[in-house]
């Protein structure tokens, strides 16, 4: 639905080839460790889970924690032996759900 | 002796190029830093861009209508960015980029204005900036009055460190403040995503950042005192590239 | 100059993580030992990468990669001094040939980062880096 995460890779690979998937979502990651002004701790709001699918079949996933910086930016390399829609899902606290979408023919 | 009399030539031009080399903050960047601004996959003010194009497809105001109704794809703006700030010949005054989005908003969509240093107005201004990376930066001469008011506040000495931003950014510019390299204050990437910000904010928020940090009272976004101040900034950096929406530390 | 450096200092001291509430070699440790669960682990010639001078600890860009010739099915991350000792778990579907995954984190100061590649075989490779901070990851006033 909303314009949160962003993913690139190239939209033609060759069968077998190494390409980089980069990937970015809008988050402000709260570490949960943080005091706010009125000296009581911010709660914890972050994204926990990014997973990376190929027409329904999870190719790579991450979890991540507080540690991981505001925004969060993941990049990795992949191969595929057929092209389709590659979808990335980031899940996180209080429900948070975004979702991004790239088309890559294989040939 | 010639060889001498060459070098001497040589080293004199070295001495001038390096008194008018003028220096983005991205060359102060370490190589990871200016990797992640010139990488859009990388850059985290894609996300605030991305925003931007879903805002400038949406229909708003009593008008409904959308920015894309009047102006087509957001690359019709192509270039637009780096002659701002520019004079507003309907209020006969400067107008920075934002201000002038604002204006589109209220009049033209007829909508409540978003507001300086929000999230919609920051993703928007990233939109119409990216459409001019590369350009340079033009100053309106229309403007020589509003940038020698700029001038004046920037020589001018503040805060409880009474120091004048000439004195950071003229003088003391490549010395270490801290740890941090003091810059010579280009504005030629912003909005910029600041690591210590954790998220995309305006050249006025970057200079109310100096403004605390001497511990002077800033000005109100949106004040003619900041406009000055950017005003003056695009002329001393006039001709160098646009390269925003940049990442700075 | 001194004072003009408290300035700085007093701003990026504001909102940091409280020292008590930080994770130690201990929790680390036990950490990994929960996750290797009695399997081998042996040191080895992974790649830990991340900027020789970090600007700002609220980002510092990281990458991690396992040697061209291995193939690896995950790629676990742990720090010592942030509040926590788990950065990241990544996991890739099929064993993956020169597996590598870059990010950004948050380090809390100057610390060392401890990588862990996950084998086909159920066994790990570990190597250590040292990063230095000079700014922490910490909130300046936002208004
Ligand atoms: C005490 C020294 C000091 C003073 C005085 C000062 N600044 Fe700065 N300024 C800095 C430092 C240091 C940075 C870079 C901070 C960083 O990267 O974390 C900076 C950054 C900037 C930048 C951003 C440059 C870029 O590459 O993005 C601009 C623009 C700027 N200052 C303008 C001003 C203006 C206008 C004033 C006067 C109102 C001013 N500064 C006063 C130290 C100062
Ligand atoms: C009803 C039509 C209309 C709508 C809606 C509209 N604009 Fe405009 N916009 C204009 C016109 C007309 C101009 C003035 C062109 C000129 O002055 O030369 C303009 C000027 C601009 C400029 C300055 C261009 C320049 O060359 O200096 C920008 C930037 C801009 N609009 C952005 C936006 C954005 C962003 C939105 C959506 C929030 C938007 N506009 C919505 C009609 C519109």
């Amino acid at each position: 639905m909303s314009a949160r995460g962003l993913v690139s890779a190239p939209a033609r690979v060759k069968r077998g080839e190494v390409f980089e998937v980069k990937t970015l979502v809008a988050h402000p990651m709260e570490t949960g460790f943080r005091p706010g002004f009125d000296g009581r701790l911010i709660p914890r709001d972050i994204v926990t889970r990014m997973a990376v699918s190929l027409d329904g079949a999870e190719l790579f996933a991450m979890e991540m924690s507080p540690a991981i910086a505001a925004n969060p930016y993941v990049a990795f390399p992949m191969t595929l032996e057929k092209g389709g829609v590659l979808t990335v899902e980031w899940r996180g606290d209080n429900g948070f759900v975004a979702e991004a979408r790239i088309a890559i023919a294989v040939a | 002796m010639r060889l001498p009399l060459v070098l001497l030539l040589v080293a004199w031009a070295a001495a001038a190029a390096a008194q008018d080399a003028r220096r983005s903050g991205y060359a102060d960047m370490g190589p990871a830093l200016r990797a992640m601004q010139d990488d859009d996959a990388a850059n985290p003010a894609s996300l605030w861009v991305l925003e931007g194009s879903a805002l400038w497809g949406a229909r708003d105001g009593a008008a409904q209508r959308a920015c894309a109704d009047c102006h087509g794809a957001p690359e019709t703006l192509q270039g637009v960015a780096g002659r701002y700030p520019a004079f507003d010949a309907k209020r006969a005054s400067a107008v920075d980029l934002a201000g002038r989005i604002e204006e589109c908003r209220t009049e033209r969509q007829q909508a409540p204005p978003f507001g300086r240093e929000t999230r919609p107005l920051l993703a928007l201004e990233a939109l119409v900036v990216r459409q001019s990376r590369g350009v340079p930066l033009a100053a309106d001469p229309a403007l020589a009055a509003v940038a020698s008011v700029g001038e004046t506040l920037w020589r001018q000495r503040i805060g409880q460190l009474d120091l004048s931003c000439a004195q950071c950014h003229d003088d003391r510019a490549g010395l270490r403040l801290g740890g941090t390299p003091i810059p010579q204050a280009h504005a030629t990437a912003y909005p910029v995503y600041r690591l210590e910000w954790q998220g995309l904010g305006s050249l006025q928020r970057r200079l109310r950042n100096c403004m605390t940090g001497v511990r002077a009272a800033p000005y109100a976004y949106g004040s003619q005192e900041y406009l000055a101040l950017e005003v003056y900034l695009a002329r001393r950096s006039a001709g160098m590239p646009h390269e925003g929406p940049g990442v700075r530390p | 100059m001194t004072a003009r450096r408290q300035f700085l200092a007093g701003a990026l001291a504001l909102a940091c993580v409280p020292s008590a509430a930080r994770a130690t070699p201990e929790t680390v440790a036990e950490a990994v030992r929960q996750l290797v669960a009695g399997r081998q682990v042996r040191d080895g010639a992974l790649t830990i990468d991340v900027p020789p001078l970090v600007e700002n600890g609220n980002a510092v860009p990281l990458t991690v990669a396992a040697p061209a010739g291995l193939s690896v099915v995950a790629l676990h991350v742990f720090t010592e001094k942030n509040p926590q000792p788990h950065v990241l778990h990544a996991r890739f579907a099929a064993p993956t040939p020169a597996a590598r995954v870059a990010t950004r984190v948050k380090l809390a100061d100057s610390q060392t980062v401890l990588a862990l590649a996950e084998l086909p075989d159920g066994t790990f490779l570990r190597a250590r880096a040292d990063v230095i901070v000079t700014l922490a990851a910490c909130i300046e006033d936002p208004t």
